[in-house]
C-alpha cells in the first residue's frame, strides 16, 4: 500500500513514516498543504493521511480541492481540534475517516488499512461473506459454520458482519463502536471486549480453529486460522 | 494664557462643530423633524377646515338675511307699488350698517339705493352672485366684496339686495394670521425640543460608549449607568450589563477550569515521569524496560482520557450546542445504550433491565446524550453491587413526564449519602476511598455537564437502597419534528427490527450521519 502523509510536524511525520514502513507499506511525506496537494494530485496513492492544520493550505481545503478534481483517493484526517462538530466538518469536506490527536499508531494503521481496502472493493457490497468455513448470508440473515447454523442476536450479527467484511484486517474497538453502534466516544471500559467475547463464544466454541483473533494492543481480526 | 487654556479655547468651537453634524445624524433629530412636518401639516389642515366651515356658516347667514329682506321688499312693492318700495329702500339705505340696496328701471337707471360702481352686466343676471362694488356714500378708492341677489320686479324694474363680506374677509385674515403664528410656534418649539432631546439622548449614548470603551480596555468590573426611568436606553443598558455579567462569569469559569485542568493533570504527569525515571535507574533487563514502557503508555493513555474528558466538561460548561441540536429519538438511544452495556452487566453479575416508553423525543446531540447515559450505566455497573441478599438489578428507564422526558438509571448498591450528593458532581470526586475501581471521577460531572447544556436537570435520588440518577430533559413538541428528524427516526426504527430486510448500510462515518449529527 502506498500512502502519503501530509504533516507539518517533522518529528511526528518521521515517526509515522517509519512506523508505516515497518508495517510493510510505502509512505511518502509532504511538509505542508501545497506540497501535499501537488503530490496527491500526482496520484498513485492508496490513502492520504492529512493533518488538519497545515501551513500554506489547510487539510480540509486540500481534501476539498482534490474532491473537486474528482480525485476520490481515501483520506483520513488527523486533528488536534476537538470541537463538538469537528468530525462532521472533516467528513463534509470529503474526508473518509477522522482521528483526533493524540492517537495510538495501531488505531491509525487499522483505519488506514481499512480505507485502502475499500478503494479496491466493488461499489456494492456482496450479499454474503465467507471466511474459511464461516459463512454470513446478509440477505437471509443467516450465519453458518460448516454444517452448523449459528444463531445470533441482531447486534451480534452486525458485529460479525463488520469483522468479516474486514477479514484479514485489524479492527479496533473504537472502529467497532463507530460502525456497529454509531457512537464516537470512548466508552472507557471493556464494553466492546465483552460483546466480542460473547460473539466468540458462539462462533468459535467447539470448533477446532478460532476465527476471531485478538490482536494485542490493537483490536480484533477475523481470519481463517486453519490455513 | 497657558497652553492648556489656549487649547481649551480652541476646543470649545470645535466641540460645537462636532456636536452639530452629530445632532443631524441622531435618531432623535430625525424623529423630531418628521414629527414637526407631520404636526405642521395637521395644524394647517385643522385651521383650514375651521376657516372653511366658518366661511360657509357666515355665507349661509348672509344668504338667509338677503332672502328675508328680498321677501320683505317684494311684499312692500306688492302692497304699495314701486314708489313705496323706493321709499322703504331710501330709508333703509341711510340706516347705519345697512345692507346694500338698489332699484333700477328696466334699462338699468338707478332709482334708489346705496350702491354704485357695479360691474357691468350684474343686473342682467337674476339670482345670487358675488361681486365687487362701491357704496355711494364712501369715497371710492377700494372696492368691497359682497354677496348680492338680483330680483326681477314686475314691469321690468330690478331690485338688488346684498350684504357686505367685510366680516368674512376679516375672519379670513384672523385665521391666516393664527395659522402663520402657530406654524412658526410649532417650528420653533419643535426645533428646541429636538435639540433638547437629541442632546440628552446623545449625551447618554456617549456616556455608554465611553463606559463600553473602558470595559473593552480591560475594566471588566465596569457597568453602564442606569438612569432609573426605565426607558429604552435603560433597558438596553440593563441588557448590556447582564451580558457583561455573563461574560464575566464565563471568563471566571474558564479561568477556574484551566486552573483545575493544570492541577489535575500534574498528578498523573508526575506519576508518568517517575515511572520512566525509575525504569531508567533500576531496570536490569530489556523485559523490565519493556514492562516499564508498557506501563508508561497505559499511563499516557489514561492521561489523554482524563484530558479529553476535562476538555469536554469545560466545553460543556461554557458552550452552547444549539447549532448541533437535532430532534432525537431518546427511546432508541436508551435502548441502544442498555443493549451495549448488557453483556458487561452480566459479566459483573448484575442484570440490566430496561423500561423504555417508545417514541420519546428530545432536542439534543445524540453523541453527548449517549455518552452521558453510558457514563451513568457504567457507574451503576461499577458501584451498584448490592449488599448480601439485595437485588442484583440495574434499572434503566425512560418515560414521558409533564413537559419533560425523564430518564433514570437506578441501582441497588450502597448509594450515595445525602451529604455527598452535591459533591460527587464535581470533578475528580470519588467516594470509594480505596480507589479499587478503575475510573477518574469524571463520569458524573460529564453527564451533569451534558444535561445542563441541554437545558435539563440531573438529580441524585435515594433508590432505597441504592442510587437513582434521574435526568430530566425538556420534551420536544412534535411540531419541531422536521424532515431531518424523521430521517433519524426512520433510521433508528429500522435498526433493531428486521436485519434481513435492511441490508447492512454502508456504515462509513459519513453515511452514519445523514443529518449531519455532530460527534466528538
Amino acid at each position: 500500500m502506498r500512502l502519503l502523509i501530509v504533516e507539518d510536524d517533522a518529528e511526528a511525520a518521521a515517526y509515522l513514516t517509519k512506523a508505516f514502513r515497518e508495517a510493510g507499506h510505502v509512505a511518502d511525506h509532504a511538509g505542508d498543504g501545497l506540497e501535499g496537494y501537488a503530490m496527491a494530485e500526482g496520484g498513485g496513492y492508496d490513502v492520504l493521511v492529512v493533518d488538519r492544520m497545515l501551513p500554506r493550505l489547510d487539510g480540509l481545503s486540500l481534501i476539498r480541492s482534490l474532491r473537486e478534481q474528482k480525485d476520490a483517493t481515501p483520506a483520513l484526517i488527523l486533528s488536534a481540534l476537538a470541537q463538538v462538530d469537528d468530525r462532521v466538518k472533516g467528513l463534509r469536506a470529503g474526508g473518509d475517516d477522522y482521528l483526533p490527536k493524540p492517537y495510538a499508531f495501531s488505531e491509525l494503521l487499522a483505519r488506514v488499512e481499512v480505507l485502502a481496502r475499500r478503494r479496491g472493493a466493488p461499489a456494492s457490497e456482496p450479499t454474503s461473506y465467507r471466511v474459511g468455513d464461516l459463512d454470513l448470508d446478509r440477505l437471509a440473515h443467516r450465519v453458518t459454520r460448516g454444517a452448523t447454523e449459528i444463531l445470533l442476536q441482531p447486534r451480534e450479527f452486525r458485529l460479525l458482519e463488520y469483522l468479516m467484511k474486514h477479514a484479514g484486517q485489524v479492527v479496533t474497538r473504537t472502529m467497532l463502536l463507530e460502525n456497529v453502534w454509531d457512537y464516537h466516544f470512548d466508552p472507557q471500559t471493556n464494553v466492546i471486549d465483552v460483546h466480542v467475547s460473547r460473539l466468540r463464544a458462539k462462533v468459535d466454541k467447539g470448533f477446532e480453529h478460532p476465527m476471531i483473533h485478538t490482536i494485542r494492543g490493537a483490536g480484533y481480526m477475523v481470519r481463517d486460522a486453519a490455513r | 494664557m497657558t497652553r492648556r487654556a489656549e487649547m481649551a479655547a480652541v476646543d470649545a468651537p470645535r466641540q460645537v462643530q462636532r456636536f452639530l453634524p452629530n445632532l443631524f445624524r441622531t435618531t432623535a433629530f430625525k424623529l423630531t423633524a418628521i414629527y414637526l412636518v407631520v404636526f405642521a401639516l395637521f395644524a394647517g389642515l385643522l385651521l383650514g377646515y375651521v376657516a372653511w366651515n366658518a366661511k360657509r356658516l357666515l355665507d349661509d347667514q348672509i344668504r338667509s338675511t338677503i332672502d328675508a329682506e328680498i321677501q320683505g321688499l317684494a311684499e312692500q312693492q306688492r302692497l304699495g307699488g314701486i314708489r313705496r318700495l323706493v321709499n322703504v329702500i331710501e330709508r333703509r339705505s341711510r340706516a347705519p350698517g345697512a345692507s346694500l340696496y338698489l332699484v333700477t328701471t328696466p334699462v338699468g337707471e338707478r332709482i334708489a339705493g346705496n350702491v354704485e360702481a357695479l360691474p357691468p352686466g350684474t343686473l342682467d343676471r337674476p339670482g345670487e352672485t358675488e361681486i365687487e362694488y362701491a357704496r355711494s356714500s364712501e369715497s371710492v378708492d377700494r372696492p368691497s366684496r359682497a354677496i348680492v341677489r338680483i330680483f326681477m320686479l314686475p314691469n321690468g324694474f330690478r331690485l338688488l339686495v346684498g350684504r357686505d363680506l367685510e366680516e368674512r374677509e376679516r375672519l379670513g385674515i384672523v385665521i391666516r394670521r393664527a395659522a402663520g403664528w402657530s406654524l412658526l410656534l410649532v417650528f420653533v418649539l419643535g426645533c428646541f425640543a429636538s435639540w433638547f432631546v437629541a442632546r440628552r439622548v446623545l449625551k447618554r449614548i456617549d456616556d455608554m460608549t465611553g463606559t463600553a470603551q473602558s470595559i473593552m480596555a480591560g475594566d471588566l468590573k465596569g457597568r453602564l449607568a442606569i438612569s432609573g426611568t426605565g426607558d429604552e436606553l435603560d433597558r438596553l443598558a440593563l441588557n448590556l450589563n447582564a451580558m457583561l455579567e455573563r461574560i464575566g462569569e464565563l471568563m471566571a469559569g474558564m479561568q477556574q477550569v484551566s486552573d483545575n485542568v493544570a492541577h489535575d493533570l500534574k498528578t498523573p504527569l508526575t506519576r508518568l515521569r517517575n515511572r520512566a525515571e525509575e525504569a531508567l535507574r533500576t531496570a536490569k533487563s530489556p523485559d523490565e524496560l519493556r514492562a516499564a514502557l508498557d506501563g508508561s503508555i497505559d499511563e499516557a493513555d489514561n492521561l489523554i482520557r482524563v484530558f479529553n474528558a476535562l476538555l469536554m466538561i469545560a466545553r460543556l460548561e461554557t458552550g452552547r450546542i444549539q447549532d448541533s441540536m437535532d430532534t432525537l429519538d431518546l427511546s432508541e438511544i436508551v435502548s441502544g445504550m442498555a443493549e451495549l452495556y448488557e453483556p458487561l452487566a452480566e459479566e459483573a453479575g448484575l442484570s440490566l433491565v430496561t423500561q423504555v416508553e417508545p417514541g420519546l423525543r428530545v432536542a439534543g446531540n445524540r453523541e453527548l446524550i449517549g455518552q452521558a447515559l453510558a457514563n451513568l450505566i457504567d457507574n451503576a455497573l461499577k458501584y451498584g453491587q448490592p449488599a448480601e441478599g439485595g437485588q442484583a438489578v440495574v434499572l434503566v428507564s425512560a418515560r414521558q413526564g409533564d413537559g419533560e422526558v425523564l430518564l433514570s438509571v437506578a441501582d441497588h448498591g450502597p448509594g450515595i449519602p445525602e451529604a455527598d450528593r452535591a459533591r460527587v458532581l464535581d470533578r475528580f470526586v470519588r467516594l470509594d476511598a480505596s480507589r479499587s475501581k478503575p475510573g477518574f471521577g469524571l463520569g458524573l460531572s460529564l453527564a451533569a455537564g451534558v444535561v445542563r447544556l441541554h437545558g435539563g436537570q440531573l438529580r441524585l435520588e435515594d433508590n432505597a437502597p441504592g442510587l437513582r440518577v434521574v435526568i430530566a430533559l425538556p420534551a420536544t413538541q412534535t411540531a419541531i419534528l422536521d424532515a431531518s428528524a424523521r430521517v433519524t427516526a426512520a433510521r433508528s426504527m429500522d435498526m433493531p427490527v428486521d436485519m434481513a430486510a435492511a441490508p447492512a448500510r454502508p456504515r462509513s462515518t459519513a453515511a452514519q450521519n445523514p443529518v449531519g449529527l455532530p460527534s466528538l
